[in-house]
């Protein structure tokens, strides 16, 4: 019996080929099972190939692999699609009624299920995909009950007629099976998904940002729709003004990052998220944030560029544009998220750092991270493990000691720590002006010497201070004695801890995942004392490699992946593994 | 807010740098008695400004203040307004910063309806940059970028705002220093958004649309009988080819703000230092 269960259900977009993906990965999430979910999909609203792949397992899982098992195709493309992921006993179901004629694979299973007659039995078409989902119940022996609490949950707020209805069509689908294909089952069919007393939450990556940005006490959201961004303003909408805050939706991503500034020129917690087309508009205004010392928050949600690229396909593309984007010279810190329960945790911290250093930070997260859902324990997200760290914030009580021998205040201050103070608008005795032009330490222009100098040595030296006082820690896993250090950064992580456990015990390998970029931690032992070392990245240069090199002034293997698809943990086991004995 | 505060403590120690003559002396002073007539202080006050000679004012004058990029202010200065509505909020800039670079912004923030004030400094013409033609520039106003003329229609921000859905259009000329005042405070104290073209001439590099053009050319509604609330009198005055206005033109008294629609009423810097009591809410909605 195989440890973990692939199944995916894949039509035209338009087809609800999401949301009965959704209702599944709830069912299994629901009955105890860790779910871990990832999307094939296009950039528009009908028509073109999409799919819903869910990987379940009593273990947790963490990426996605090359097997299914069990697919549902509402279209012949969905089974061309994943050929090369179907195995020979995998069994797909199809609806023999539609016009199509199914070309399944001789050795596969066939499961021919009326699929749109079912459902007008059960009260209407709509519920085809429902009657798949009581078929694959059936197929993996799941039981069915789990799958009617995702069904109440989906579809509670549309009157109890609804939800049952939607129960029997799940029902006629499993019975159908039980009829027609009660022997389906072979040594590698060979399914009984088990259940558990754990409780799990289900969520994706921009859930998890916009949900540790409530956490964080962001208040203020500013936005301009994106692929695969949108989840993020979608999630905050609705929930942040339930806690006084607001959601924005701009009429560009220059208004968007705009708004966030004022917002954060007011005091508030505020942040903007988009996709790499909107940091290049955002890019115009990003050096006054930074120059007028601004805390924001920019989250930048990856997908494939170059200009328009490849909407809904996965890169990581963007690190050098949120390193160097912009005219000039002025520090920016670039955190990114290397899991989605991190994507919760790093927006948390990401909001600290910008207000304790008075710098716009990047959050760099990928759309591998942010379409992907998975199961984790609700105490991943411990709210009370949530700290508030403003940074220098004065008020009435401690504003005159920030204030020049005429009385005014210094909001460039050029202390020893480079932070300066900050008052919010309202606070007695603080009116001041912010600038993009250079200026001194009332925050008014100037061109001269000195103050330039100190200006620039003062900004710079937050940066020091940051690195003193953080911890930039990596995430380790592996041997930690090994030979070998793969490094990665972002999304890559899930699939290379669960390629450690593929790739062969004699080759001994430490993985090290780094979630900062700027400022990081200094590799320079780690890369120096390995005798392989191979940076891992979905981009085609090797942008975080450089990085290394440049910090370690060492030459480093790269693995690089650019097709527009996540790593799956055994294609890049198979990639380590041919990389370190290549070197043999 | 204190009913002591006088026009001049809007005022920063820093001299203007603007020409002698300019324009925009008047516009600012306008502003600054317009704000301290209406009760506000400069600890309660933010100015957005914008790039050009309009965008200085941010420095001349001594209030919370953000000098932005170039025709990005209105954004700006939403942004402050919905973190706390508490603020007094007067976002400035010239023709070329909200017609030309931020024209977009400036369709959107009027539709927007955030109570705020917006005060155009419109001297037809790029000053800081030595005189180009600006989009409020006359077809055949020559320039070095524009030798023959733009010899395209200027932009008429009045009807640009009315097409919009503006709540509050008003217009006036830095010279008339009563009138100018009068007309921002009104803009102030609009329920919504107030915008106020400002005919603020340009002594180096304008020699048409001149104080004496406007001083002979301009009609005090006033003195017309206009009803601001009549809507279709209103849109007859901008859309007027052959005669400029000042006063305030339109404005619709019953419209709601942002704010109102929106339920904007928390000053978004007072935050609890770790998450909200009931952050595990949110965790399990995710069950």
């Amino acid at each position: 019996m195989a440890e973990d269960f692939n199944w995916a259900i894949g039509g035209e977009a338009g087809d609800g080929i999401n949301s009965t993906g959704k209702i599944f990965a709830q069912a299994l999430s629901r009955a105890g099972r860790h779910v871990f979910t990832s999307k094939d999909f296009a950039s528009r609203i009908r028509g073109g190939y999409t799919a819903y792949k869910v990987r379940t397992s009593v273990d947790d899982v963490q990426s996605v692999v090359d097997r299914l098992d069990l697919l549902v195709a509402l279209t012949q493309r969905t089974i061309d699609e994943n050929l090369d992921e179907l195995h020979d006993d995998s069994a797909i179901i199809y609806d023999g009624e539609r016009s199509w004629e199914a070309d399944v694979p001789e050795e596969m299973f066939a499961i021919d299920v009326p699929l749109k007659s079912l459902a007008e039995e059960a009260g209407g078409a709509i519920m085809r995909n429902i009657v798949a989902l009581g078929a694959a119940c059936e197929l993996a022996d799941f039981p069915i009950e789990n799958l009617d609490e995702a069904l109440e949950k989906r579809f509670g707020g549309k009157g109890e007629k609804i939800v049952e209805n939607n129960k029997e069509a799940a029902r006629l689908g499993q019975e159908y099976v039980q009829e027609e294909y009660a022997n389906v089952s072979t040594d590698s069919f060979d399914f009984s998904l088990e259940t558990t007393d754990a409780d799990y939450v289900l969520l994706n990556g921009d859930e998890a940002i916009g949900m540790g940005a409530i956490a964080a006490g962001c208040r203020f959201y500013a936005g301009y729709p994106i692929t695969p961004a949108t989840d993020v303003m979608e999630y905050l909408k609705g929930r942040i003004e339930h806690f006084g805050g607001q959601v924005v939706q701009a009429e560009d991503e220059l208004s968007a990052i705009n708004m966030a500034l004022g917002a954060a020129r007011a005091g508030a917690r505020s942040m903007t998220a988009t996709s790499g087309p909107g940091i290049d508009l955002m890019t115009e205004t990003f050096g006054l944030v930074a120059t007028s010392e601004t805390p924001l928050v920019i989250a930048d949600v990856m997908r494939s560029g170059p200009s328009t690229g490849m909407p809904t396909k996965q890169e990581q593309g963007d690190l050098n544009m949120a390193l160097y984007g912009g005219h000039g010279e002025i520090p920016r810190f670039v955190v990114a998220p290397t899991t989605i329960d991190e994507c919760f945790w790093k927006t948390v911290e990401a909001f600290n750092l910008a207000e304790k250093y008075q710098v716009p930070v990047y959050l760099l997260a990928d759309l591998a991270l942010a379409v992907t859902e998975q199961t984790f324990s609700p105490e991943a997200f411990d709210m009370d493990a949530v700290e508030v760290d403003r940074g220098r914030v004065v008020d009435e009580d401690d504003i005159d000691e920030w204030l020049d021998e005429e009385g005014r205040f210094q909001p460039h201050a050029a202390t020893e720590d480079g932070i300066s103070p900050r008052a919010f608008p309202g606070t007695e005795k603080g009116a001041h002006m912010s600038t993009g032009l250079e200026h001194n330490a009332l925050g008014r222009r100037t061109e001269e010497k000195s103050v330039r100098l100190e200006q620039v040595e003062k900004r710079q030296r937050k940066v020091e201070t940051a690195q003193e006082r953080e911890d930039w820690d990596v995430r380790e896993y592996g041997d930690a004695d090994a030979d070998n250090l793969v490094i990665s950064w972002g999304s890559n992580e899930g699939a290379l801890v669960e390629a450690l456990d593929l790739m062969d015990d004699d080759l001994d390998v430490r993985v090290l995942s780094v979630p900062y970029i700027f400022p990081r931690p200094d590799l320079t032992e780690d890369v120096q004392n390995a005798d392989e070392t191979i940076v891992v990245e979905c981009n085609a240069t090797g942008q975080f490699a450089d990085l290394i090199e440049h910090d370690v002034l060492e030459r480093v293997q790269r693995v690089n992946k650019y097709d527009g698809v996540r790593y799956k943990a055994d294609e890049l086991a198979a990639d380590i593994t041919e990389r370190l004995e290549g070197q043999a | 807010m204190s009913s002591d505060v006088r026009f001049t403590d809007f005022k920063s120690d820093k001299q203007p740098t603007w020409c002698p003559g300019c324009g925009d002396f008047g516009t600012m002073n306008g502003m600054m008695k317009a704000l301290a007539e209406t009760g506000n202080s400069p600890d309660d006050t933010f100015v957005v400004a914008g790039i050009g000679c309009s965008g200085k004012i941010g420095t001349y004058m001594h209030a919370y203040a953000l000098h932005g990029v170039h025709g990005r202010a209105l954004p700006v200065g939403t942004g402050v307004k919905l973190a706390n509505p508490d603020l007094e909020v007067m976002v400035a800039g010239g023709d070329g910063d909200g017609y030309s670079i931020g024209a977009g912004h400036f369709v959107h923030a009027v539709r927007r309806n955030v109570d705020m004030t917006y005060v155009v400094m419109d001297n037809r013409i790029y000053g800081l940059t030595k005189g180009q033609a600006s989009p409020t520039s006359r077809e055949d106003f020559e320039t070095s970028t524009t030798p023959g003329g733009p010899q395209q229609p200027p932009v008429n921000p009045l009807a640009l705002a009315f097409a919009s859905g503006a709540t509050f259009i008003a217009q006036s000329f830095s010279s008339d220093a009563l009138r100018h005042q009068e007309i921002v405070q009104k803009a102030i104290e609009h329920d919504g958004f107030g915008f106020v073209n400002v005919f603020s001439p340009c002594v180096t590099f304008n020699d048409v649309d001149t104080y004496d053009y406007f001083r002979d050319s301009l009609v005090d509604l006033q003195d017309e009988g206009h009803d601001p609330t009549d809507r279709e009198a209103a849109k007859e005055k901008i859309l007027e080819a052959d005669k400029e206005y000042m006063g305030v033109i339109w404005q619709d008294e019953d419209a709601s703000s942002y704010e109102d629609t929106h339920n904007v009423d928390t000053n978004m810097s007072e935050i609890p230092d770790g998450a909200p009591e009931d952050g595990m809410d949110l965790v399990r909605e995710f069950y």
